[in-house]
């Protein structure tokens, strides 16, 4: 049996710069991380996305979801090799090590589930990214320009199905319904500011997500009326996926995404 | 599922100043997610900058068994095609 790689340990406890002298050196830790941060996001939910290639609903949808993935893993490729070295940090990093947020990681379950995982996040996507395109980092600032169309599209599409699921028939409004149950414990943590995201805010890099909290709220209520469903009750929020804590779905995720570059570390196509 | 879906001619348009030309057909349950799947089927390599779709049961078509009719005796009128003039030399892009 093949052994694995070994795998990078982080230098220090600022778990700044692990994969990259420059990140270490000349960036702060924290632009280090956010970098990770948003590129993980990028990474896991285009992974998620991906897994429906081949098993969607229809054709023309299962196309439809495998372009989002595309545009997804594009983004993380940009971002992560912003931060270093995108293939090791995508393949060779252990669940503890990966930034994304729990709302990305959580699995795709039905249709319904999956496009109310999508709204949910990509709302608050481009509400960021909007904003990202100030960024005082010229890297981040051009990215944003960029990925904001994709990701406008994104959002689109996951209000107009959201839309046709809850106002449809009593099955697809039922699942649409346990979908946005599901996910919504996870919102809060897209609009919680730790010291690190603080550091990155303070620096003009990155936006404050509160400044966009209320526009979340009233856009995806906006989406929720026209497809005559009712906003779930809060839940307890549930946090940490910023920290390396993860649900359970991550580290399945990554098994299947990472065996082939950590059984045959030098194979090449 | 895809049975309860009509089905939707699509159109592309592959830059400005050019018709918009029949690439195919989705399924979609309406206009609007009509387009997004042409968009996602149809635009996903850069071929066009606009996009038609329409309901493929609103398409009037001819009926093969009158093709005799309708498109042979055009064979034989090759005077139609502009083909008997002489060109000047200095007349371009003809």
């Amino acid at each position: 049996m093949a052994s694995l790689p070994p795998i990078d340990v982080p230098k220090g406890a600022s778990g700044a710069g692990v994969f990259d002298a420059r990140a270490a050196g000349e960036r702060h830790p924290a632009h280090y991380e956010y970098l990770l941060r948003l590129g993980d996001d990028a990474l896991v939910l285009g992974q998620r996305l991906g897994e429906w290639c081949g098993h969607g609903p229809v054709l023309e949808v299962d196309i439809s979801l495998a372009n989002l993935a595309l545009d997804l893993v594009g983004q993380a490729t940009l971002l992560l090799n912003e931060a270093g070295d995108g293939d090791r940090l995508a393949f060779h990093r252990d669940v503890l090590d990966f930034r994304n947020c729990l709302l990305v990681e959580q699995p795709n379950g039905d249709f319904a589930h999956t496009i109310a995982r999508h709204l949910l996040y990509t709302t608050w996507q481009h509400l960021a990214l909007q904003r990202l395109t100030q960024s005082s980092d010229r890297f981040l600032s051009e990215f944003a320009h960029k990925a904001v169309k994709e990701v406008a599209y994104h959002r689109e599409l996951a209000s107009e199905w959201t839309i046709r699921l809850g106002d449809g028939t009593d099955e697809s409004s039922r699942r649409m319904v346990d979908g946005l149950e599901w996910n919504w414990r996870f919102v809060p943590e897209l609009f919680e500011v730790d010291e690190t995201l603080k550091a990155v805010i303070d620096r003009g890099i990155a936006p404050d997500p509160r400044s966009f909290q209320e526009e979340y709220g009233s856009a995806i209520s906006a989406v929720l009326a026209q497809a005559r469903l009712e906003a779930p009750a809060d839940q307890r929020p549930i946090l940490g996926g910023r920290r390396g804590h993860h649900s359970e779905h991550l580290g399945h995720l990554l098994a299947v995404m990472q065996f082939l570059p950590r059984t045959y570390p030098d194979a090449t196509w | 599922m895809n049975g309860d879906w009509p089905l939707w001619e699509v159109f592309v348009r592959a830059k400005g100043g050019l018709a918009h030309r029949h690439v195919g057909s989705v399924h979609a349950p309406d206009a609007q997610l009509a387009l997004a799947h042409a968009r996602d089927t149809y635009t996903r390599r850069m071929e066009g900058v606009s996009l038609w779709v329409v309901p493929s049961a609103t398409i009037v078509a001819s009926d093969p068994d009158q093709a005799g009719e309708l498109f042979e005796p055009a064979e034989s009128k090759i005077y139609r095609h502009p083909t008997f003039y002489d060109i000047p030399d200095e007349v371009k892009h003809i």
